[in-house]
């Protein structure tokens, strides 16, 4: 089901945690709520469930008015963070719960419930638990378990936050190819709060990106990071060199192939892979120095000092993939040819 | 998660210790023989005292004393204000805790302060206070006086009196308990359909059952043998206004000394059950985490 969101405001005491929040999210769609701690994202997502009140603006799923309804009335799914398992109640108690709350006329029978709980297990493939206590389970287990509950009652719209969160590394990794596969399979509109960039861009088809109860950009992945629309969501999104034009030298820019005439701004971010580095052919007039580098995996990232005319030298990174960098031939120490093949300009 | 801050696990404590440096043997002995003296000086002692007082005439004459009827009337009285305080306060002490934990409110922590007054007050003060509301030269004396409603030298002031003695127990037990659960489990079964009074009972309650009946357990203890609040306000009625402390104390007091150790050691035996349904509970509870 779509989503809209219009004009939603939240103030806790004197700090305004959502600022006329206007979101639209279509049916169907994976999003997410992208941005740093204290930003407003899990309070946005506890007013969509109703878990929170806005102070002002309004809430519509699938074009009804849901602003009123009560958390238990919204027909919302609610994934927590620290999974929230019923712990005195065995897996399968925990996923046939939504089904057993419901008023008598609704409520299934209980092989009808049990048909449909063990539907959900097979689904987050964990049937061969379900009579286990959510303390006899690993964080990954839970976190699957906590969704197929939240799925039991089949809600208009799945909402998670952090849902990877507490996991490990490697559990984290399997679980979001797992959640987006799972999400193409069913096909619910989804919207999960992270402030992990990789896990947003590797999950979403669509990414909001908050910054002080504000909305600074939304859109696909792809679209966010090749045009972040301004300073903070390009720098948020992914690794990037800043130079500030008004305390810096722009000659060397200019040498690097930045054409600094027509300035766009007074600020330029330059992504690492966006610099290409050569061996610098003559030795006297180049600016920057290679001082060291670290693998990335399949990448090398390569610290570069610009030595600058006036002022302090000032760090540059670069990355390319190993078997390039292993064609330079660059050693410590080398002068470099510095070339930005894609800058961004801001204000 | 621990249910409360107050049980002690011994196994636990004696496994820390043992990480930590021993202490030479003398210090442990000399501890353990200090610790063991005073509970059968203090404890033991008396208790077996109580019970040998009792039986001290016979049998016979024992269970003469407790078949008196003013000692029955006490323990009727005694049971009848247990039976009146003890659901009250389970309920006051679940809605206090509930509010304290769950819910952000101006005067928050003031509640909780005045939630543990009782504790800090002496008995007889607290008996007092409702002599001062309810007493014939009380706040609402007069008016009781016309309406011919007793409270004071009756049964509804003893019930009074216990109920503000016994308020803090079960919600002490609790708040720490429900602060440290969170809410979240709550906020689960909401966001599955669940209506509030569904989540009490199919979420809520099964989480805070063993430090509710622990609560309810030492409530009912102290309102069976409250002693000091009840005193000022029943007015020592023999068969009437007598709890089974206050009878207890009048016998004594009459050198009736069969007659108030009988007593004593019903109160005695009820303690003791007291504390092997407390034991059972904390290894229940232990158990399921």
């Amino acid at each position: 089901m779509s989503i809209l969101l219009s004009n939603i405001s939240k103030k806790f005491g004197a700090f305004s945690a959502l600022d006329n929040i206007n979101l639209e999210i279509p049916e169907g769609e994976l999003v997410a709520l992208l941005g740093p701690s204290g930003c407003g994202k899990t309070t946005l997502l506890r007013i969509i469930a109703g878990l929170e009140r806005a102070d002002q603006g309004r809430i519509l799923i699938s074009g009804q008015d849901r602003t009123e309804h009560d958390v238990s009335k919204r027909g919302i799914g609610f994934v927590f963070q620290h999974y929230a398992l019923f712990r005195h109640m065995t897996v399968f108690e925990n996923v046939a719960f939504g089904l057993r709350v419901k008023p008598r006329r609704d409520r299934p029978s209980n092989e009808v419930i049990a048909k449909k709980v063990h539907a959900l297990l097979e689904l987050v493939q964990l049937d061969w638990l379900h009579d286990r206590y959510p303390d006899q389970l690993s964080g990954g287990q839970r976190q699957r378990i906590a969704l197929a509950r939240a799925l039991a009652v089949e809600p208009s719209v799945l909402l998670l936050d952090e849902p990877f969160g507490a996991l490990d590394a490697s559990v984290r990794k399997d679980l979001r190819q797992w959640l987006r596969n799972l999400h193409h399979d069913l096909n619910v509109t989804s919207i999960f709060v992270t402030h992990d960039q990789e896990e947003a861009m590797e999950v979403a088809s669509q990414v909001v990106v908050l910054n002080h109860g504000k909305i600074e950009q939304q859109g696909a992945p792809s679209e966010i990071y090749d045009h972040p629309s301004n300073a903070f969501v390009s720098g948020f999104i992914g690794q990037t060199n800043v130079f500030n034009l008004e305390h810096q030298d722009t000659d060397w820019l200019q040498t690097a192939g930045l054409s600094t005439l027509q300035q766009q701004g007074k600020i330029v971010h330059v992504r690492p892979h966006d610099i290409v580095i050569e061996k610098s052919a003559l030795d006297s007039d180049a600016f920057v120095t290679l001082k060291d580098w670290q693998h990335l995996g399949a990448l090398i990232r390569i610290e570069l000092v610009k030595n600058s005319v006036n002022g302090q030298p000032a760090s540059v990174y670069a990355e390319m993939p190993n078997e390039q960098f292993k064609r330079l031939h660059l050693n410590k120490g080398d002068k470099v040819d510095l070339k930005i093949r894609h800058a961004h300009w801001f204000h | 998660m621990n249910a409360t801050a107050q049980p002690i696990n011994p196994g636990k404590l004696v496994e820390r210790h043992q990480l930590a440096v021993q202490d030479p043997d003398w210090v442990r002995w000399s501890l353990i023989v200090i610790a063991l003296s005073f509970i059968s000086l203090f404890i033991c002692l008396p208790l077996g005292l109580v019970i040998f007082k009792a039986f001290s005439k016979g049998l016979e004459a024992y269970w003469s004393a407790l078949a008196q009827p003013d000692t029955l009337a006490a323990i009727r009285l005694t049971l009848l204000t247990a039976v009146v305080t003890v659901p009250l306060n389970t309920v006051f002490g679940v809605a206090a805790a509930w509010a304290i934990t769950r819910f952000d409110f101006k005067g928050k922590s003031f509640l909780t302060t005045l939630i543990d007054l009782p504790f800090s007050v002496s008995p007889v003060i607290s008996g007092l206070i409702f002599v001062l509301l309810f007493g014939a030269e009380g706040w609402f004396g007069d008016w009781l006086i016309e309406h011919d409603i007793k409270i004071i030298f009756a049964a509804p002031g003893i019930i009074l009196a216990t109920l503000f003695i016994t308020f803090p127990f079960v919600a002490r037990q609790l708040i720490p308990l429900m602060q440290e659960m969170g809410n979240q489990e709550e906020e689960a079964a909401l966001s599955l359909g669940a209506s509030g009074w569904k989540m009490f009972w199919s979420v809520t309650l099964p989480n805070i059952k063993w430090a509710l009946l622990y609560g309810v357990l030492l409530c009912n203890a102290r309102a069976m043998g409250e002693f000091g609040a009840v005193s000022v306000v029943s007015g020592h009625i023999r068969g009437l206004t007598n709890t089974l402390p206050l009878h207890v104390e009048v016998n004594y007091n009459e050198y009736n000394i069969v007659g108030a150790f009988a007593g004593a050691s019903i109160l005695a035996a009820l303690a003791i059950v007291t504390l092997i349904l407390k034991t059972a509970l904390e290894w229940k509870s232990e158990a399921e985490r």
